[in-house]
């Protein structure tokens, strides 16, 4: 697996391509990542690199990591996570991961926490249709039955039931890239991503959908 | 909202849009690509809403074609659109016009002028 970059979910607006078509996007903010360790497989047991982003305020660090952020002359950074290295895979000799590792029409995957729901019942969490509102029903929102008899005299694993919602680890896969903007520090993807904004995200090059698109669309041009 | 996001939209926003309201009567001049000839299509009718703010509004245009009512949604902003001509100013009293789907014959057309009193 190849290196990407952490961001922060800016939030979301609309692109035209240069044939005039139209696509949803969410903006993420990818500027000043930075590799703070390479991870080696007979020092570590596996071989990784070590990215941060995002400044955090020297007092709100601990001593250990401030020195561990030292090592590297970086600032210290508010998050912090590894992206592993496939067998062979050179680490970047420069310690800054500019945005424009990725490329227009490359395919991504973005990671984050999406937004905690709460406690919900199962009409949102597992979109039940429930039962009716009136006729005598004295029975609205709830999960009706949930098995059988004696046989098989439990309950089946994976059963929907009301729990909380939201606030996961949420992957969402083949997102394509519609801009990479280098003088602004951001990159633009086709959709939605998890979580609100503001959020820290995880933007990794896609592992199932690795070719950029055949038809090689150029940023939208600026007036 | 994000600056970056404000200057992301304000790129996309075109600045030569003339001020059309609900209710007139406008050429919509869209740019039609074929195979890899690109030529102007144009398309009039009423505007009979606007939706919507900044690079995200659209306005739909409703003409009676041989007979059949259309309605087409163009977003204002879009790259498609090379321009917007207004025919005639419309004087009209609500911001979306439905009433003119119920029209039928000459009515659906009708919107009365806008005459130069009223728009002083």
């Amino acid at each position: 697996m190849s290196i990407g970059l952490l961001g922060k979910k800016l939030g979301m607006t609309r692109v035209y391509d240069d044939k005039g078509r139209v696509s949803t996007a969410t903006v993420i903010e990818a500027a000043g990542n930075r590799i703070l360790q390479v991870k080696q497989a007979d020092k570590d047991g596996y071989t990784a690199v070590q990215v941060g982003f995002g400044d955090q305020k020297p007092q709100r660090v601990s001593k250990g990591q401030l020195g561990h952020f030292a090592k590297t002359s970086s600032t210290p950074k508010k998050f912090v996570r590894e992206f592993r290295l496939a067998a062979g895979e050179a680490a970047p000799e420069s310690v800054d991961l500019p945005v424009t590792i990725f490329e227009v029409g490359q395919y991504v995957d973005v990671i984050g926490q999406s937004k905690g729901k709460g406690f919900q019942g199962v009409v949102k969490r597992f979109h039940f249709a429930g039962q009716p509102m009136t006729h005598g029903s004295m029975m609205h929102r709830r999960n009706g039955a949930i098995g059988n008899r004696s046989t098989p005299g439990r309950v089946w694993k994976n059963m929907g039931m009301p729990g909380h919602m939201g606030d996961e680890r949420i992957t969402v896969q083949n997102l394509r890239i519609l801009q990479v903007r280098e003088e602004d520090g951001v990159i633009i993807v086709s959709g939605a991503i998890p979580g609100a904004k503001g959020t820290n995200v995880i933007v990794r090059p896609s592992i199932k959908n690795k070719k950029p698109k055949v038809e090689v669309e150029a940023p939208a041009k600026k007036k | 909202m994000s600056t970056i996001i404000d200057k992301i939209e304000s790129e996309q926003i075109k600045k030569d849009i003339p001020a059309f309201r609900v209710g007139d009567t406008v050429k919509v001049h869209t740019r039609v690509i074929e195979g890899d000839k690109e030529r102007i299509q144009i398309y009039s009718g009423i505007v009979i809403g606007r939706k919507g703010t900044g690079l995200n509004s659209n306005f739909t245009v409703r003409r009676v074609s041989y007979g059949e009512g259309v309605e087409r949604v163009f977003p204002i902003h879009s790259p498609r659109i090379a321009k917007i001509e207004i025919e005639r100013k419309g004087e009209v009293r609500r911001a979306k016009l439905n009433y003119l789907r119920t029209r039928k014959g000459k009515s659906a057309t009708m919107v009365k002028e806008k005459s130069e009193k009223s728009a002083a």
